[in-house]
């Protein structure tokens, strides 16, 4: 498929989408409509609600605070998976001993440590920061961890023979190696950091996309709740785009992000 | 160069590496314990190209880890040049049976890095570098990934990336195992010209008789595992310096391959049998 094609083919699939949503709201059959427009505003109401946000400027302001959040959420888990990550896979013994509370932590749902981190944090972006590093922070810890431990023993062997000391093996195999499965879930960590800030501003904030979303629906404002999740749907995507930039720069070395690249 | 007889000077001349009386056992995870080698001794001597050939499995490329100082020998003694072996035998180059290239570096940089950890600054250590992928014919595969090239090309930047820092013992396991029969001649007869250059004792393991007989100054056969040892030694009388392709023409190679395969066919039998193979 040649990607003009693929994309009139994509276009093709949001215009019936939204067809379909505004004559189902819109036209009724046989004296009924079938998506009461109270429960599923229609398309008009929502594009002219995410003009309005763009145009008034208001938007801005909350796309900013959730970036912020992300953005903070994202680095500090990343650096801290990174450290405790490293760590523990020089260490087999502190990972033996932390083992069970790292699973018992990773497990629970970060929802209801949303409370305490308000308690914590205040209603600020700390609170939402505090959020997405429960999330980003595992799953960099985890790739790290397991990037260290899964460099081939042969590759391993082969450093030592070139005469690699402590130091060199770790910036010249551990750190490669650990950073490739890092980048592998980048898309992953970057989503839940993002996550992160809109959970915690929608259970509680003064700012920011989840904010929004939480607002409209306290009013029973249906279009304001779609307006919302798809300027966060772009939002989202725009960021990933930007993720998938920035591994392919990083990843040149790898199989994959090579084919992806010459197919680009 | 000088022509043949290697063998005879052998002798005279220091010893690279010896093994005497090794015993290999690896213990397994269900507590039991398997003997891979046993009583296995060998001396090359320096500059001496000695070829080990046995059955799968039999405990060749567990012998050039221990040569290599990766681990030590659970019985028996190691000496590099006359020195018992500690640790990493800083001494040697080993050419490994698996992939070992670093795939997060770029061929020029998998080849330079082995002069980088001794010191050597990076302009320097890439300008080498540069020089070795000419040798070994990848003068313009420098900035791709070892992804990029092919089964053959990574083998050879792999031997640029062992000899770029000039070891006095060059280890290779099965070096062209998976390659083509024309890019095996083609590599054996770049490997015995870079030999050639400065004659480094070799210890090359191959499952191929005929490759091990035409590069050679000595074949060693192993029996099959376990408990695997050293059944043969046989000196290769063929002159030097040898083309690979044509060696193999000569009634000599003929005569030493009969003799040679004789022994080597009952331990690959014994061999096959013992992996379940066959
Ligand atoms: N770490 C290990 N633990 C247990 N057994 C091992 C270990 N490494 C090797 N072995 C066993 O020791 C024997 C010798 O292995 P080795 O890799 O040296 O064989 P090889 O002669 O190089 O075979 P091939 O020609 O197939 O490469 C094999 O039977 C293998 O299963
Ligand atoms: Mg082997």
């Amino acid at each position: 498929m040649t990607r003009g094609r693929l994309l009139s083919l994509q276009f093709l699939i949001a215009v019936i989408t939204l067809l379909a949503w505004h004559l189902a709201t819109t036209v009724p059959i046989g004296g009924v409509t079938l998506l009461p427009p109270f429960f599923f505003s229609n398309p008009v109401d929502v594009a002219a609600r995410i003009f309005k946000w763009f145009a008034e400027g208001t938007i801005w302001k909350h796309l900013w605070v959730t970036l912020i959040e992300a953005m903070l959420a994202f680095v500090i888990g990343s650096v801290a998976g990174v450290l405790i990550g490293f760590w523990f896979a020089q260490q087999p013994r502190v990972a033996a001993v932390f083992d069970p509370y790292v699973k018992a932590i990773n497990a629970l749902p970060r929802v209801v440590l949303a409370p305490i981190f308000t308690l914590w944090f205040g209603l600020g972006i700390w609170s939402k920061v505090a959020l997405g590093v429960t999330l980003v922070f595992f799953i960099v810890f985890f790739n790290v961890y397991q990037g260290v431990k899964e460099v081939s023993p042969t590759v391993l062997a082969n450093a030592r023979m070139l005469g690699m000391n402590d130091r060199q093996l770790m910036r010249h195999v551990y750190w490669p190696s650990a950073l490739s499965w890092m980048f592998s879930s980048l898309h992953t960590s970057v989503g839940f950091a993002v996550v992160g800030a809109v959970v915690g501003e929608y259970l509680g904030s003064a700012a920011g996309l989840g904010y929004i979303i939480q607002q409209a629906e306290g009013v029973f404002d249906v279009a304001g709740v779609f307006a919302g999740m798809f300027v966060l749907a772009a939002f989202v995507i725009a960021i990933d785009w930007l993720v998938t930039l920035t591994e392919n720069r990083l990843l040149v070395w790898r199989p994959v992000a090579a084919e992806t690249r010459t197919q680009a | 160069m000088s022509n043949g007889a290697s063998g005879a000077e052998a002798h005279s001349r220091t010893t690279a590496v010896a093994l005497s009386d090794v015993n290999i056992t690896f213990r397994l995870a269900d507590s039991g314990s398997y003997t891979a080698v046993e009583g296995a001794s060998l001396e090359v001597a320096d500059g001496e190209f000695v070829a080990i050939v046995g059955p799968t499995g039999c405990g060749k490329s567990t012998l050039l880890n221990v040569t290599a100082g990766l681990f030590p020998p659970s019985q028996g003694r190691v000496d590099i040049f006359g020195a018992n072996l500690a640790g990493l035998n800083r001494q040697s180059g080993y050419l490994f049976q698996s992939e070992a290239l670093f795939p997060w570096k770029t061929a020029l940089e998998n080849v330079a890095i082995g002069l980088e950890t001794a010191g050597t600054p990076q302009s320097e250590a890439r300008a080498r570098a540069q020089d070795w992928l000419t040798r070994v014919g990848l003068g313009h595969f420098g900035p791709r990934y070892p992804h990029m090239l092919s089964g053959g090309q990574r083998k050879r930047v792999g031997l640029a990336q062992v000899l770029i820092r000039d070891p006095k013992i060059l280890l290779m396991d099965e070096p062209f195992g998976p390659l083509d029969a024309q890019t095996r001649q083609i590599m054996g007869n770049l490997l015995l010209d870079l030999w050639s250059a400065d004659r480094k004792a070799v210890m090359f393991v191959t499952h191929d008789l005929e490759e091990a007989i035409a590069l050679s100054d000595r074949v060693v056969i192993m029996s099959a595992g376990p408990a695997a040892r050293i059944i043969g030694d046989w000196r290769v009388p063929l002159t030097r310096p040898r083309d690979t392709a044509e060696v193999k023409l000569d009634p000599e190679f003929h005569r030493l391959h009969r003799d040679i395969w004789q022994t080597l066919k009952a331990e690959v039998m014994k061999g096959y049998e013992q992996t379940g193979g066959g």
